[in-house]
């Protein structure tokens, strides 16, 4: 180590000695999601470009998603929908949505605790949604990591189920900081449960005072109407971009 | 743990502007890390060390700063200083605040040779 400054081993040395004349700073200033947000960039314009409605659905595991996805697309009828699901291991919510008759691809991220734009990229160039569809994004089961990584979806939508309790928003705030829609999911288990739905609701609004809130149990169909006209509306408000071309 | 993955851009932002600038050294590297930007701190150091192995990076210096987060109440229209995306306003103890600052992840720059 260098006595003069204190710096490690292994800094420039110049005839043998060690030489502080050539540090000098750079800056930078750079984002360093930068790369990410780069790749969701061109998927969204990549969807706008198809009228294509993403939607990003993220949750903790265990919350319903794929059950829900799994009505809604049956739900929606004739309306064209596919899905990119995203788990660390197997294809069993893959096969699941294919069973609708929907088309799924599965990313299977290994270690990784989220899907990131270049991969739903890729997964689009696999799927190719068709013009005009609905492409449900289900994201890794994870209240945290997700929430930071921008896919290119027009919305992330959190999927919370009752059974997690009240306080969820406020120990996962990120999540729902950057969520525009909550579905508070198996609604039809508050009966059996000392949870409090409007605290749910205060607490997320604290953390989010725009997020839209959907109480909801795919397992009973309450809330599915409001769920479906909330999809409706989202994808009515993509139109004027797709007309203006 | 996307620290990691973080690290990785970190690395490959600097791997490139190593390139564009010259340098074969980093001695430090300064973070600005806002207090609502979904990363843990010393998530972040950890990963640092492991992924700039091998880089023009290896055995930098980390410094990491955290400017403070504030946000916008709905209700009176103060902008206060705050610790979490859950405190009330200070000023009328409304819980609905809008953040405006304090999730920027960035590389404010680099000591290199």
């Amino acid at each position: 180590m260098c006595g003069t400054c204190g710096c490690g081993e292994g800094q420039v040395q110049i005839d043998g000695k060690h030489h502080h004349g050539d540090a000098r700073e750079i800056v930078l200033e750079r984002d360093i999601m930068a790369k990410n947000d780069g790749y969701a960039t061109a998927n969204r314009q990549r969807f706008r470009d198809g009228g294509i409605l993403a939607l990003n659905l993220v949750s903790s595991p265990g919350s319903g998603k794929t059950f829900l996805l799994v009505k809604t697309i049956e739900m929606l009828g004739d309306m064209a929908c596919s899905v990119i699901e995203g788990d660390q291991q197997t294809s069993h919510d893959a096969d699941r949505i294919r069973a609708t008759g929907a088309p799924a691809v599965q990313i299977n991220t290994g270690k990784g605790c989220h899907l990131d734009a270049h991969m739903v990229g890729h997964a689009v160039d696999d799927l190719a949604p068709r013009s005009g569809s609905i492409l449900f994004i289900e994201n890794v089961g994870n209240l945290v990591c997700p929430a930071g990584f921008d896919l290119g979806e027009a919305h992330k939508v959190v999927v919370l189920s009752v059974t997690e309790g009240e306080d969820k928003p406020l120990k996962y705030p990120d999540m729902f900081a950057a969520a525009d829609l909550a579905l508070i999911n198996k609604a039809d288990l508050l009966p059996h449960l000392d949870v409090d739905m409007d605290r749910i609701v205060a607490n997320a609004r604290r953390i989010n005072p725009k997020l839209d809130l959907i109480r909801i149990s795919a397992r009973t169909g309450e809330g599915m109407q409001d769920w479906l006209d909330w999809i409706r509306a989202a994808q009515s408000a993509m139109r004027p971009a797709t007309a203006a071309e | 743990m996307h620290e990691m993955s973080l690290c990785e851009n970190i690395r490959d932002i600097i791997q490139a502007q190593a390139a564009e600038s010259g340098f074969v050294r980093v001695n430090r590297v300064w973070l600005e890390v806002g207090p609502l930007s979904c990363v843990e701190p010393e998530a972040l150091r950890f990963g640092f060390d492991v992924v700039m192995r091998g880089s023009v990076a290896e055995g930098a210096a980390l410094e990491i700063a955290t400017p403070a987060a504030k946000a916008q109440c709905l209700a009176c229209g103060q902008v206060a200083v705050v610790q979490h995306r859950y405190d009330p306003c200070p000023d009328c103890g409304a819980v609905e605040m809008q953040v405006t600052e304090g999730d920027a992840l960035k590389i404010s720059k680099l000591e290199v040779v």
